[in-house]
């Protein structure tokens, strides 16, 4: 047994650095959160003791039910519109390309840029005078600027289901190009056509890839605070926006806090349940 | 016409032919294997006849229905895969299933149907088995299994033994040829493992560079192989140079240089056209070559006991190859002389 012990103390000063890192950059602050969203703000700084007074504004009111109900909607429907977009990139990447790491370059290409210049184009895309309303314009198809592109949700679904295409082109990729070729051929030569052959075998095989990549963006998407902010306009906003309202603007921190740890909760709980319904959903597809 | 029947296919990968020209009938209820080593086209023919290769030229038909535009899914063939391609999300039964599912069969019959094909391939009871908890052998029974499943009209075996170990290979071939007349189904096996061959098939078409040089029943394979490669692929054999002197229709008289002037049944020729003064060569089998004291001097120069028989590399003059000598008789060193009997010398047509 000392061996063992030997080697779980190598292990742990392997680990040490990072470790040290998650300890201060990760659960320091949590925990710092925690404490301050047990407190009440009073001018400047916290009144004394403790309360529950902030979780209760924060789940009593309805104007924040409404912003996390958006924020989970609109991030849901950004991890459906990437999933759907990222697949049969993929999918052809996996399958029909010739040169495949040229390919995966390409498609990654747009991500070497930073996020902020993604969403700023997409701002000029969108936007009274952007590339659409001007070319349709041009082309006489409407004869007053659409406003209906920009500051709302489909403007903020639209920019970050671009911005986070590559997070799920790749697992998916890797998932497909994991798939033994000769399931395929099994799966054709026990009288599958095209069709069946992918919902029976690609489609169940590929599911990590695309439950990772599915993670991936709903986690990080429900707070993002950039996108809505810059796109979304009041419509748009989310939870993220509101978080950031109550630290930097009201300077209610107690309350900010409390607002950021309920919405990782409850993503964790949503991300929780989705992998669970995903894995049932992938053994009952025979 | 006969039950598969495949006539002049060609097919070639980047301007090399891998198949060429082959021709090969096969009849119902057949065990039939193609045979060569690797490399020489056999994997391929079987993929043209699954489905999963288009031939470049030619007609692939079974039970008189030309398949070459039948796609894999709708052709009435199954296979099993050499890496037996188990599907690794579904257990056992769900794997046997999968080819029924279409037939929207009752849950009942689905389950007799299964359960019937696990007792015949012997893995009752562990329809519910996780794919990744299978050893060798049960992978490649659940791989039998799935292809039987579905009654096919030919079912396609690629190198089916190839990935078990030698002990569950001999337990698996004997299983295979009883499933075989079980079912009655037509197998046809490609393997480069020619005792798996010689043991399993009714027939055996051996193959060789894309083209098929012999079909023939295992024995006559073994005794008449037609030409040199047969020869040489089929078991271990001597080759000795020879120049026919005269042929009747019962005899010929040969000059076989070190063996001296022999007289063998002219049927040992074959029929490969082979007329007075033609350079042939002559082959003899290991066990048909006998140690007696009046024969062609010789020392052995390696002896590999073997149990009831010993393998022997013997070293005669004149000659730079060992013969090989299957028999008994003394240890590595011993002076021995042999005899090459004439009705156990086969001709066949020198390559030069």
């Amino acid at each position: 047994m000392a061996g063992t012990g030997g080697n779980s103390r190598t292990g742990y000063a392997l680990l040490s650095p990072t470790l040290a890192v998650m300890g201060l950059a990760l659960a320091a602050p949590l925990l710092l959160l925690a404490v301050t969203s047990l407190k009440s703000q009073a001018g400047i700084g916290f009144a004394d003791g403790w309360t529950l007074a902030q979780y209760g504004e924060v789940l009593g009111r309805s104007s924040y039910r409404i912003l996390f109900a958006r924020s989970v909607g609109i991030s849901a429907a950004v991890t459906l519109v990437t999933l759907l977009l990222a697949y049969p990139m993929a999918y052809f990447v996996a399958f029909h390309a010739r040169h495949k790491f040229a390919w995966l370059i390409a498609l990654t290409i747009p991500f070497w840029t930073s996020y902020l210049l993604r969403v700023f184009a997409w701002k000029i895309i969108l936007g009274y005078g952007g590339v659409i309303n001007s070319g349709l314009l041009r082309l006489h198809l409407i004869d007053q600027p659409l406003s209906m592109l920009l500051y709302n949700p489909f403007a903020v679904v639209v920019t970050l289901a671009h911005a986070w295409a590559a997070f799920a082109i790749l697992p998916i990729y890797v998932s497909l190009e994991k798939i033994d070729r000769s399931l395929l051929e099994a799966a054709s030569d026990l009288g599958d056509g095209a069709v069946r052959r992918f919902l029976r075998i690609t489609l169940p095989l590929s599911m990590p890839g695309v439950i990772g990549a599915a993670i991936l963006i709903f986690v990080p998407t429900t707070g993002d605070y950039v996108t809505p902010s810059l796109v979304g306009g009041p419509a748009g906003s989310m939870i993220a926006n509101m978080i950031e309202v109550q630290f930097n603007r009201v300077g209610n921190w107690p309350l900010g806090a409390a607002l950021a740890l309920v919405s990782m909760v409850l993503v964790a709980v949503i991300a929780g349940l989705f992998v669970t319904a995903a894995r049932a959903a992938a053994k009952a597809a025979r | 016409m006969s039950f598969l029947s495949i006539s002049q296919v060609t097919k070639a990968f980047g301007g090399l032919p891998v198949v060429n020209a082959v021709d090969l009938a096969i009849e119902r209820g057949e065990f039939f294997a193609l045979l060569g080593p690797s490399g020489c086209g056999k994997t391929t023919l079987l993929r043209m006849i699954a489905g999963f290769e288009t031939p470049d030229s030619g007609t692939i038909s079974i039970d008189g229905d030309v398949m070459n535009n039948v796609p894999p899914h709708q052709r009435p063939t199954n296979m099993v895969f050499q890496s037996y391609a188990i599907f690794p999300h579904l257990n056992v039964f769900d794997n046997i299933a999968y080819g029924l599912r279409k037939l929207k069969l009752s849950k009942d019959q689905l389950r007799a149907r299964v359960d019937a094909m696990l007792a015949t391939v012997r893995l009752e009871g562990l329809g519910g088995r996780a794919a990744d908890q299978l050893s060798g052998g049960q992978r490649q029974r659940v791989a039998l299994a799935r292809a039987l499943v579905r009654e096919p009209k030919l079912l396609l075996l690629d190198e089916p033994l190839g990935a078990l170990d030698k002990r569950l290979r001999e337990t698996m071939q004997v299983e295979l040829r009883a499933i075989q007349r079980k079912v009655g189904v037509t197998f046809l096996l490609v393997t480069h493992d020619q005792e798996e061959a010689l043991s399993l098939s009714d027939r055996i078409a051996v193959m060789s560079a894309g083209k098929i040089l012999q079909i023939a029943t295992p024995r006559e394979l073994y005794e008449r192989p037609n030409c040199r490669e047969v020869a040489d692929f089929i078991g271990e054999i001597n080759f000795f140079h020879a120049t026919v002197r005269e042929i009747t229709d019962t005899t010929a008289t040969v000059n076989a240089g070190l063996l001296g002037i022999v007289t063998l049944p002219s049927a040992n020729l074959g029929s490969h056209g082979i007329k007075r003064d033609d350079h042939i060569l002559l082959a003899i089998r290991p066990e048909h070559v006998r140690f007696a004291p009046d024969g062609v001097a010789g020392e052995i120069t390696s002896a590999t006991f073997l149990g009831e028989r010993s393998h022997f590399h013997v070293k005669i003059a004149g000659r730079s190859e060992p013969v090989s000598v299957s028999g008994n008789a003394g240890p590595q060193g011993s002076a021995v002389a042999l005899i090459f009997p004439p009705e156990r010398l086969i001709g066949l047509p020198s390559a030069d």
